[in-house]
């Protein structure tokens, strides 16, 4: 599939089909979006029929221990999939764009460490805290981190250039990654309710929790949409950007807001998922190009798509038990990622 | 003439000076862009042309002094504002990968839009007529990092003239390129002057090729003006001398009438020259 010019292209090139094929994809992606979805509920330690999913959603029967399931286990794990994916999705790629960095995505700059860390001290400290507090927590802790990795980047002889970002980012992780180590050493009990969230699990989480994050990723994910368009103009660099008439810094501000809270409440619904950000967003580029009012919302979709997916993966691969969903999407998200690079390479 | 251009000054750079620490680039430079010529920048490397450029068109803020766009203060105005009267091509833009010729040249019109004012038929135009200027259609579709340099480099060119301004500034738009391409684009730069009424600043490196199609010729050396004026008056070899510190005659040529400079090369590469021709110069 080499092109003239030696690059690779996938078969499907929606970016040949303008915005009639672009606008079909969207579609398409939304119905597989909702297939998975339905597929999702279904799976798990007893599969169910697709009638009893369909009758839990819309007849439900308190009586029901099939509906009980639905409802109370899979409904909100399936909610936190899609959520999640999408966030983490759409979070690498305005990270990508802005900092015309490919390899930058909320774990690689640290601001799922940072996030954890925050939600692991408040735990420690007071372990007694409401729920409630812990997306705010987790803000709190990615935006700290966010603005240390840029002031120290910043500082770096050249300024902060995807590579000081990426290299900080890096480091602050371990930093912080280590600490959490050493929390874990000095207060095993919290530990362990912790344990299982730290390696990113979409388990155990109720409606509840799906509650108090859903609007904010809601308007998160339709703010992203409005910026769009300026982070195609950023990808094009500062000098560029302010040439057409764009309000670098202020811009900037706001995606890495958007970035914040999208990572901050993906961290407290599953804790620090790794990969989702870097490997979709790339694998979307590769079928829509680098129009970011297109790599959006693709990114939306398929990063619900793909959490549904590998959380598929991780319930049914050694059932009755079940593997962290964190650790499924580094082992399918590390070749992929390994492929990625090879194919830059080219 | 001269009082046309001192009337109509749409850009000037009034008392500019820039530092990049305690390095300083720009030593209070004046400098106004006469309207509807092209005016080429040139002074050997380092010695601030392009750091003039960049904060003409706002991407860097002096340190003293200020920028007037139409006698408003260029880095207190709103940069979108600015966007439509003055457009600027960086030195060796990148284009982000996977972007089509026609989404790249789309990108010009960003200041033209708004959350509330989407595509429209105008920006459509615009782009469709940028493109077929710098005769860029036939790669609308295909993707702008599959192309050769000279043709990307006519990309970007088409996308600052989607931005529709009467003010364009090129930082060294040529360099990379074939002569043949160079000379297409500088064509087309003096078209869109003579003919369609823009103000032109291009930085240049290549001598010749400035003086050549420079209206007006600014040569700059240690962050400062030191010569300004017509080719005619100002490209000599006095001046090349003592701005670039290269020894060079400056002839005629005589069809053209066109000022071309010939580095005084070493003898020894031209053992022949002496003997054969010598003779017969007059």
């Amino acid at each position: 599939m080499k092109n003239r010019e030696g690059t690779l292209y996938p078969r499907v090139n929606l970016k040949r089909h303008g915005r009639v094929g672009r606008s079909a994809g969207i579609v398409v992606m939304s119905w597989l979006l909702a297939s998975m979805f339905v597929w999702h509920l279904a799976l798990g330690a007893t599969s169910l029929p697709m009638a009893a999913v369909y009758d839990a959603l819309f007849h439900f029967d308190s009586s029901n221990f099939n509906h009980l399931i639905v409802k109370s286990i899979r409904l909100p794990r399936a909610l936190v999939a899609v959520l999640v994916g999408a966030s983490l999705s759409v979070a690498g790629a305005l990270m990508q764009g802005v900092t015309r960095n490919p390899l930058a995505e909320p774990g690689i700059l640290g601001l799922m460490a940072g996030a954890s860390f925050a939600v692991v001290c408040a735990m420690t400290i007071f372990p007694s805290v409401a729920t409630e507090f812990l997306p705010w927590i987790a803000a709190l802790g990615a935006l700290v981190t966010a603005i240390g990795v840029w002031f120290i980047a910043q500082s770096v002889p050249g300024g902060a250039t995807p590579l000081a970002l990426t290299l900080t980012g890096a480091a602050i992780t371990a930093f912080l990654g280590t600490l959490i180590s050493v929390m874990y050493l000095l207060s095993q009990d919290t530990f362990e309710q912790l344990r299982v969230w730290l390696t990113g699990s979409l388990a155990g989480r109720r409606l509840d929790d799906v509650t108090i994050a859903l609007p904010a990723i809601l308007a998160m994910l339709a703010f992203a949409m409005s910026l769009s368009r300026n982070v195609t103009v950023l990808a094009m660099g500062d000098s560029m950007a302010k040439g057409i008439g764009a309000n670098t810094a202020w811009l900037k501000g706001q995606v890495l807001m958007c970035v914040v809270i999208l990572t901050a409440c993906s961290v407290s619904l599953a804790g620090p998922l790794g990969f989702v950000g870097l490997v979709v967003p790339h694998t979307v580029r590769l079928f829509v190009g680098a129009d970011y009012r297109w790599v959006v919302p693709y990114s939306a979709l398929f990063g619900a798509i793909y959490l549904l997916g590998v959380d598929a993966i991780a319930r049914v691969l050694i059932r009755p038990e079940e593997i962290s969903t964190g650790i499924i999407t580094a082992l399918v998200g590390g070749p992929l990622f390994i492929y990625l690079v090879r194919k830059r390479a080219h | 003439m001269s009082k046309r251009v001192h009337s109509n000054i749409r850009l000037a750079g009034d008392d500019l000076s820039v530092a990049y620490g305690d390095r300083v680039i720009l030593k209070q430079v004046n400098f106004q862009v006469p309207p509807n010529q092209v005016t080429v920048l040139i002074g050997p490397n380092g010695s601030g042309k392009s750091t003039l450029l960049k904060t003409l068109s706002r991407i860097l803020t002096p340190k003293t002094g200020c920028v007037l766009l139409d006698g408003h203060d260029i880095h207190k105005s709103h940069t979108r504002d600015v966007a439509k009267k003055l457009a600027v091509l960086p030195q060796g833009p990148v284009a982000p990968e996977g972007l089509t010729v026609k989404e790249l040249v789309s990108q010009g019109r960003f200041s033209h839009q708004s959350l509330f004012r989407q595509w429209s038929t105008e920006d459509e135009g615009a782009v469709q007529a940028a493109m077929d200027v710098t005769q860029v259609s036939e790669f609308a579709n295909r993707l702008a990092d599959d192309l050769s340099g000279g043709q990307r480099q006519r990309c970007w060119i088409a996308m600052v003239l989607a931005q529709e301004t009467d003010l364009i500034l090129l930082d060294e738009p040529t360099t990379y390129l074939d002569l043949k391409v160079q000379v297409d684009l500088m064509n087309l730069l003096v078209h869109l002057a003579h003919d369609l009424q823009r103000t032109l600043v291009v930085v240049l490196h290549e001598l010749n090729l400035a003086a050549a199609y420079a209206d007006y010729l600014v040569m700059m050396r240690d962050g400062e003006i030191c010569q300004h004026g017509k080719p005619n008056d100002v490209f000599t070899s006095e001046n090349l001398k003592s701005v670039f510190d290269l020894d060079a005659r400056v002839v005629q040529e005589p069809i053209s009438k066109q000022l071309i400079c010939i580095p005084n090369y070493p003898s020894s590469l031209h053992p022949n020259f002496h003997t054969e021709y010598q003779p017969n110069e007059e």
